[in-house]
């Protein structure tokens, strides 16, 4: 019996295995960063786009992207990093999300709501959701993290950027 | 497309962002407080990446790859403006450059979200976003630092006056302002500056400093055309440095 062909679902379900370098518990897929995937026989076209434009990460994941298919039996993978569907942080799922609340970081709030930056003084804390929070810093350990303050547990915490 | 009008502008853009990027990395190790050598240095990175996508654009339109632009031109072929070059000097004054600048920065890439290049538009859509946290945190810190204490607003104010010159700079008007704002590239300097002034002024007019009147400013021009301070080869060396070693390595 020959096997069925590889589609992009295969795909996208073979990429839930490769995760973020600086996040590991939450994969590329659920992190909203792959925008297309093409397959054509053994061959696959991948269009990808960064969280941020300087994010140091991207050429391990277009390396673990390309292993990885590549185990799985692909002849060729071809990725394409643009911004024809620039990342925002609503294109993370919502397993994503929860991925991110267990990890210990606050998820960012939805684009809709972030139409003011006074709305990072109290995001919610990962650890008892309150938002009796402060903002300690824009920047943190890396270019999508931001640095927060919970005054009921008493201990910082960081939170994934809206963008 | 105009393509030698869209290689200068994208030319002084990219210059403009890899070398405050440079200088933004020197302050890696050295910030005042710890959250803001992280700022700083995160800022670098930004502004790093910003420079690589817009000399990516640049290596699409036929200039060599983003490496050997970046580390193997001599001073005279950078295009940025002389403000981004000056050494950081004191905390003051690197403060102000960032506030300065990078007011500039977010309005000229919101101009450019409407550019008829769609591969720059699309771009700056992007670099607009992340700005936002850079211009939240220059305006943060200005506002405080403005209406803090005597010797904080008076280093402000010193430093203020000393960048004002080499900010108006920023702005030096490109031979193609024209061919630029008739294809529906970028607006234009003229366009950028004026808008400039008036989120500048929005933000002083919330501290205790002042600004003088714009007339009376003499704007510090020459870095667009390649004419730079004694202070960017020196840069260039430090940067290049290890890249030159060995042009043809691999990373």
């Amino acid at each position: 019996m020959k096997p069925s062909p590889i589609t992009s679902r295969d795909v996208y379900t073979w990429l839930e295995a490769v995760k973020d370098p600086e996040i590991p518990v939450l994969s590329l897929v659920d992190l909203g960063v792959i925008t297309d995937v093409v397959v054509e026989n053994n061959s696959v076209d991948i269009e990808m786009t960064p969280t941020f434009v300087g994010c140091p990460a991207l050429e391990i994941m277009k390396q673990e992207i390309t292993e990885t298919l590549l185990q799985r039996g692909m002849k060729e993978v071809r990725i394409v990093v643009n911004f024809r569907d620039p990342w925002s942080s609503d294109k993370i799922s919502e397993k994503g999300r929860r991925a991110l609340k267990e990890f210990g970081l606050a998820p960012p709030m939805a684009a809709k709501v972030f139409t003011d930056l006074d709305v990072l003084e109290h995001v919610s804390c990962p650890r008892c959701e309150g938002t009796n929070t402060t903002l300690k810093s824009v920047f943190g350990p890396t270019l999508c993290r931001s640095i927060h303050y919970c005054f009921d547990c008493q201990e910082s915490f960081e939170q994934f950027k809206p963008l | 497309m105009n393509t030698p009008a869209l290689t200068e502008l994208l030319f002084k853009m990219a210059d403009d962002q890899l070398i405050l990027g440079h200088r933004n990395s020197e302050w890696t190790g050295f910030g005042p407080l710890l959250e803001e050598d992280i700022a700083f240095s995160s800022m670098a990175q930004d502004k790093v990446g910003h420079s690589q996508a817009l000399y990516e654009l640049l290596h699409s339109l036929g200039q060599p790859a983003p490496d050997e632009v970046a580390f193997l031109r001599p001073a005279g072929q950078f295009h940025n403006c002389i403000f981004v070059e000056l050494p950081n000097g004191e905390y003051d004054f690197s403060l102000i450059r960032h506030f300065l600048y990078d007011t500039a920065e977010s309005i000229r890439f919101e101009l450019l979200r409407k550019s008829s290049f769609e591969p720059l538009a699309q771009l700056a859509h992007k670099i607009h976003g992340e700005l936002r946290y850079h211009t939240l945190h220059a305006n943060t810190w200005i506002k405080q630092l403005g209406t803090a204490t005597e010797e904080s607003i008076s280093r402000l104010q010193h430093s203020l006056a000393f960048a004002l010159p080499y900010a108006l700079g920023i702005f030096e008007r490109s031979p193609f302002e024209k061919e630029l704002a008739a294809d529906g590239i970028f607006e234009g300097e003229d366009v950028l500056q004026e808008r400039w002034r008036a989120k500048v002024e929005e933000v002083i007019s919330q501290t205790d400093l002042t600004l003088p009147a714009w007339n009376t400013i003499a704007p510090v021009l020459g870095g667009r055309q390649g004419k730079h301070s004694e202070h960017l080869t020196p840069l260039l060396d430090e940067m290049g440095e290890v890249f030159r070693i060995d042009p043809t390595a691999s990373w």
